[in-house]
């Protein structure tokens, strides 16, 4: 079966079969940002944005993401990475890195909705990702960071 | 899996349901996959209920709270309808899985998947809510204290679909507390769950009680026996000693990977005498 999918503002129409997830589809596409972990719900890997939330890809079947603005990290916001990886490295917040493209989309769609945030509600966005590198305190302090980037960037537009 | 469908009205899904051999039912999939990925089995047939809009929504009528199977937990989190009339399922589904689980997982599915862990059917069962079924043969509602048959057992004919829940509103001066205990804050399951609805009277008596625990034995467990001992007596520490105890006996729970049974029973005792405590602190 062929479905149509939103993916970074483009319409793409791929091919697929009823048993695929989201999370297979989008890799077959080529979106290898989105990393294939538990598949199970638990690790945050696969984590897209969906109308701006974060899901995890590997709970979804593909055809129920149809109508959809379906958001991975390669979609490209701008002519410099966006401020949330920046932030990420900066803090030295990544280190093998799997963990990154999802916690990256989840701190995106926080900060959208909440540009200010306080240490729990970060930590709470944080909640659905495991990193076995980090101890996580590095991540909280390149979101906070990229909230004032973002707030920066904001303010200058 | 051969098919995926995913009608967009009703009856099209109820005549899916009634089929000799019916399709399995996915709400939000955050259950049935990880069950699917541990067994590497999966259903020939999903019916995916996604694209109906009758199961979404959360409506009020008078003191009646109606809640769409397929709200998500997100959605119960962020409802001030949901806040003001159930505050306690509020809670619980902000402490279902993580964000990224409660933006997808729902609450009809929370029910329907029947496991005696679930996070969403104590504050239900404190709140009186009913469930209202569909099928081909028509509706019915059914009280969520009756749900439960037995472990992973539902009064759910295989041809019913879960369409909405049914909330009896939290009459105001009315304290409604919901208290989870996991192995940590994110991605637990429950080793106790509980809910309360409590009031006092103008004489500082306690005038109407609703206790219900998951975790601690085969369904979801009302601990009817003590609301009814707790009705007329004041909220004083010594009765919340005594009340510790009898919940402490009355739940049945288990040894599991999760916790343990001597563990389980003491948990409940403790909540239930914070609630009695905190119930004393309305009357001031």
């Amino acid at each position: 079966m062929k479905i149509r999918l939103q993916i970074n503002g483009n319409t793409r129409e791929l091919e697929t079969t009823p048993t695929r997830t989201l999370l297979d589809v989008l890799r077959d596409a080529g979106y290898y940002g989105v990393k294939r972990g538990c598949e199970e719900g638990t690790c945050g890997s696969c984590v897209v944005l969906m109308d701006g939330e974060p899901h995890m890809a590997c709970l979804i079947f593909a055809p129920a993401a149809v109508g959809k603005a379906i958001t991975t990290i390669e979609d490209p916001d701008g002519d410099r990475p966006h401020a949330i990886l920046r932030a990420l490295a900066d803090a030295g917040a990544v280190q093998c890195g799997y963990c990154i493209p999802g916690m990256a989309l989840s701190a995106k769609a926080l900060l959208d909705a909440t540009p200010d945030p306080n240490e729990e509600e970060i930590r709470g966005a944080m909640e659905g990702h495991l990193c076995r590198c980090t101890g996580y305190v590095k991540q909280v302090e390149a979101i906070k960071r990229a909230a004032e980037l973002m707030r920066e960037e904001a303010s200058h537009e | 899996m051969k098919t995926f469908t995913a009608p967009e009205r009703l009856d099209e899904a109820l005549t899916l349901l009634g089929e000799a051999s019916p399709p399995t039912v996915l709400a939000g999939g955050t259950d049935l996959w990880p069950q699917w990925t541990a067994t590497k089995t999966k259903p020939t047939h999903v019916l995916s209920l996604h694209r109906l809009e009758e199961l979404r929504g959360i409506t009020r009528a008078g003191d009646i709270l109606r809640l769409g199977a397929c709200v998500t937990h997100s959605e119960l989190t962020r409802s001030p309808l949901v806040q003001a009339a159930c505050p306690a399922l509020a809670a619980a589904a902000a402490t279902v899985g993580a964000t990224q689980i409660q933006n997808r997982g729902t609450l009809g599915g929370n029910l329907a998947n029947g496991s005696p862990a679930a996070d969403l059917p104590p504050p239900l069962f404190t709140a009186n809510a009913e469930v209202e079924l569909h099928s081909r043969r028509g509706a019915r509602r059914v009280p969520i204290t009756r749900l439960y048959r037995g472990y992973r057992d539902l009064e759910r004919e295989r041809d019913e679909l879960l369409v909405a829940v049914h909330i009896p509103a939290l009459p105001s001066g009315a304290l409604e507390r919901f208290w989870k205990v996991g192995t940590r804050r994110a991605q637990a399951i429950s080793k106790v769950v509980g809910a309360c609805r409590l009031a006092l009277d103008e004489k500082g008596t306690i005038s109407h009680a609703a206790l219900a625990f998951g975790s601690v034995g085969p369904v979801t467990m009302a601990l009817d026996e003590l609301a009814s001992w707790l009705v007329g007596k004041e909220p004083t520490p010594e009765v919340g000693e005594k009340a510790a105890q009898l919940a402490s006996d009355a739940v049945q729970p288990m040894d599991d990977i999760r916790s343990t049974a001597d563990y389980r029973r003491h948990v409940v005792g403790r909540i239930v005498k914070a609630w009695i405590v905190e119930l004393a602190t309305l009357n001031r």
